[in-house]
């Protein structure tokens, strides 16, 4: 017979499990609030949020297409956070590795698809490294606070990409036209992810998502830099007591979650959009940071938590339109969500201290 | 390029540098007291676009610029409750709370500009007030004294809260919670206290800050209108080293490059817009290089208290 303090450890132990889980549908509920003060059936609303986001195939697709690029960012900041830097330039990582892929898919062009496709990601990934290892290497350097560099990274890359678009890479076409919108020129089809269902926009690109993610979890607990990026998170004194470089496996995690943004970069010109264009990042930059939080900073976790919020984003369009309460309502979630999880911590922290001052 | 800086130009210049330094020194001056006492509130900007949305809001409904300014440092204030209850009373990171309560700010201020107000109109603001003889003074007087209340206000502020943070009695206890909470405790300072005093200061002229963007400086509400300013003030603190007048220095600075590049793409020089308005957050990054290892960081900054830790 288990004994009643053991039964309460137990309980402890699955509300600790649980709490972060419960974020969503407290989040829920508060949006459930601030929809019926905007006089609306919130029931009505969700009906509408969930029916359309996976409530049927077209809708279901297109959550998983929104869930891609949310994963592979989530998975760079889940390498970052466990790495014990933060990481916020998801955004322009994004747009960098999207520019690169699209600038570098039109120029070798004439390569065969076989070749030509793994080199645009490729080099998507080493642009997003590159813009997310300037912040890495400063931090190491020179002690720069990687919060605050990132965010800047961000609006650099937003105003290159703006230069780009309206200037060196601008589709001739639109210039031919006069309609001068701010979008590159189409990828050559060799360098297009294959699309899996007929009428859908679901690409190969979200096979690559998962495959990455089960990689991830492999690279951060069955390697020996994995256990090292991971031992520098949780204790820096302590990892460099055990001979570990600190300040290279923070600007190594840095570098790696710049990869990730930024192959989910390419991957969306590369597998839904076929070209580079304003907006193309759509905010999955910081909703990444949500999905790797909620996914527990556990790479398959962040599986589950890109598709719960790529369908959220998906089905608020529907939303909107049904109902008129505004898309906005998802990013209010999605704030309150990580005030929820982050929160949740303490009770973690709490007995995790029990348990050492108990011996 | 001689053309660039005649006289009139670099006034010009000058006069819009320091107008536009406004927001900046609000949400930095706030922000400086919150790191002074050991939390970083990297939620700035969402409490800034919440404090423009209400500002422009109430002054909208009301008519009334001044109930609009006390409206949006009461969501300021809310804002940094929220910010508050998360970070001190259950103690969680800082630095990703800030980003979810961004989300949040961001998120409402568009959801109720939508359903309250749909498309963008504009408002009568804060006009410039010609302060008596000062105002007179060739040059200087158009330069510094023909503002509106909300830049005077700004500046006001600086030698303020350089004087509340070193002078008085409140001040030495933001410092000492900020630099060694543990010892503060012992000689009972309400630490608590102090932080959720100090972060909602920081609310409240977050959303000041917002206000004059909204009722001052562009005289409307639009979707993330401060398009990343709060992150700006937030690095701006650390850049002047955590102390008001720091700041102030580095808030100018921006605002006049920010000022300079404005000017270059009115005249059309030969620098692409897109490139110009790159530099002032290139330039965040380089100062926030320079102004080197931490060195006057408040030791506690980030760091959660717990009694009986360490």
């Amino acid at each position: 017979m288990p004994s009643k303090s053991e039964y309460s450890r137990l309980l402890n132990r699955t509300i600790e499990a649980l709490l972060p889980l419960l974020a969503v549908p407290v989040a829920l509920i508060i949006g459930a609030v601030l929809i019926y003060a905007l006089g609306v059936n919130p029931f009505q609303a969700y009906g509408t949020l969930f029916q359309g986001a996976f409530g049927n195939v077209s809708g279901f697709t297109q959550s998983l297409v929104k869930a891609t690029p949310l994963l592979l960012v989530g998975l760079g900041v889940t390498i970052a956070f466990r790495g014990g830097v933060i990481n916020i330039g998801g955004e322009g990582q994004l747009i960098v590795g999207a520019l690169a892929a699209t600038a570098f898919s039109i120029g070798f062009s004439e390569l065969p698809r076989i070749i030509l496709l793994p080199l645009t990601l490729l080099v998507a990934a080493l642009s997003g490294a590159v813009w997310g290892g300037v912040p890495g290497v400063l931090k190491a350097r020179l002690g720069v606070n990687e919060i605050l560099s990132t965010v800047m990274m961000n609006a650099i890359a937003l105003q290159l990409s703006n230069y780009l678009l309206r200037g060196p890479m601008i589709d001739p076409a639109e210039i031919e036209r006069g309609t001068q919108i701010a979008q590159s020129d189409l990828l050559p089809q060799a360098a297009w992810l294959s699309r899996l269902m007929p009428r859908t926009l679901l690409h190969s690109g979200a096979i690559l998502a998962v495959v990455m993610a089960v990689l991830v979890y492999i690279f951060l607990w069955r390697t020996t830099i994995g256990y090292r990026i991971r031992a520098v998170g949780l204790n820096p004194d302590a990892a460099r007591y055990a001979g570990i470089p600190v300040q290279f496996y923070q600007a190594l995690s840095l570098i790696l979650g710049g990869a990730f943004a930024g192959l989910a970069g390419g991957v969306e010109v590369s597998g839904v959009h076929h070209r580079m264009m304003e907006g193309l990042s759509g905010g999955y930059g910081f909703s990444g940071i949500v999905a790797a939080l909620f996914g527990k900073l556990h790479p398959l976790g962040a599986i589950p938590a890109s598709v719960l919020f790529g369908g959220l984003l998906v089905g608020a369009d529907r939303m909107q339109r049904a109902t008129q309460v505004p898309s906005a309502l998802i990013t209010v979630l999605l704030g309150l969500v990580v005030l929820f999880v982050v929160s949740s911590e303490i009770w973690a922290r709490r007995r995790a201290r029990r348990r050492e001052t108990r011996g | 390029m001689a053309e660039l800086f005649t006289l009139p130009v670099l006034l010009g210049i000058i006069y819009s540098g320091i107008r536009l330094a406004t927001p900046y020194l609000y949400a930095a001056i706030g922000e400086t007291f919150a790191q002074r006492s050991g939390v970083l509130n990297l939620g700035v900007d969402g409490i800034m676009l919440m404090g423009a949305y209400t500002g422009f809001y109430v002054a909208m409904k009301t008519g009334n610029l001044f109930l609009g300014l006390m409206g949006a440092a009461i969501a300021g204030l809310l804002m940094g409750l929220l910010m508050s209850v998360v970070s001190v009373t259950l103690q969680a990171e800082q630095g990703i709370s800030g980003i979810g309560l961004n989300l949040f700010g961001l998120g409402l201020s568009t959801l109720l500009f939508k359903v309250t107000l749909g498309g963008v109109e504009s408002i009568r603001g804060f006009q410039p007030i010609r302060i008596p003889l000062l105002g007179q003074i060739p040059y200087l007087g158009d330069i510094f004294f023909n503002h509106n209340l909300l830049v005077y206000g700004a500046f006001l502020l600086v030698p303020l809260a350089n004087f509340v943070l070193n002078k008085t009695t409140f001040g030495l206890k933001v410092r000492a919670v900020g630099q060694n909470p543990q010892a503060a405790d012992t000689l009972g300072v309400n630490i608590v206290l102090i932080r959720y005093t100090t972060v909602c200061l920081g609310g409240i002229l977050a959303g000041i800050a917002g206000a004059s963007l909204s009722l001052a400086l562009i005289n409307l509400f639009q979707e993330n209108m401060t398009s990343g300013m709060g992150f700006i003030a937030v690095a701006l603190v650390y850049f002047g080293g955590w102390r008001p007048w720091g700041v102030m220095g580095g808030a100018l600075l921006f605002s006049f490059v920010n000022a300079l590049q404005l000017w270059v793409q009115v005249k059309g020089i030969n620098i692409p817009s897109d490139i110009a308005v790159m530099m002032p957050y290139i330039l965040t990054i380089v100062a926030l290089t320079l102004s080197g290892r931490r060195a006057r960081q408040p030791q506690a900054l980030t760091k959660p208290f717990e009694r009986g830790e360490n």
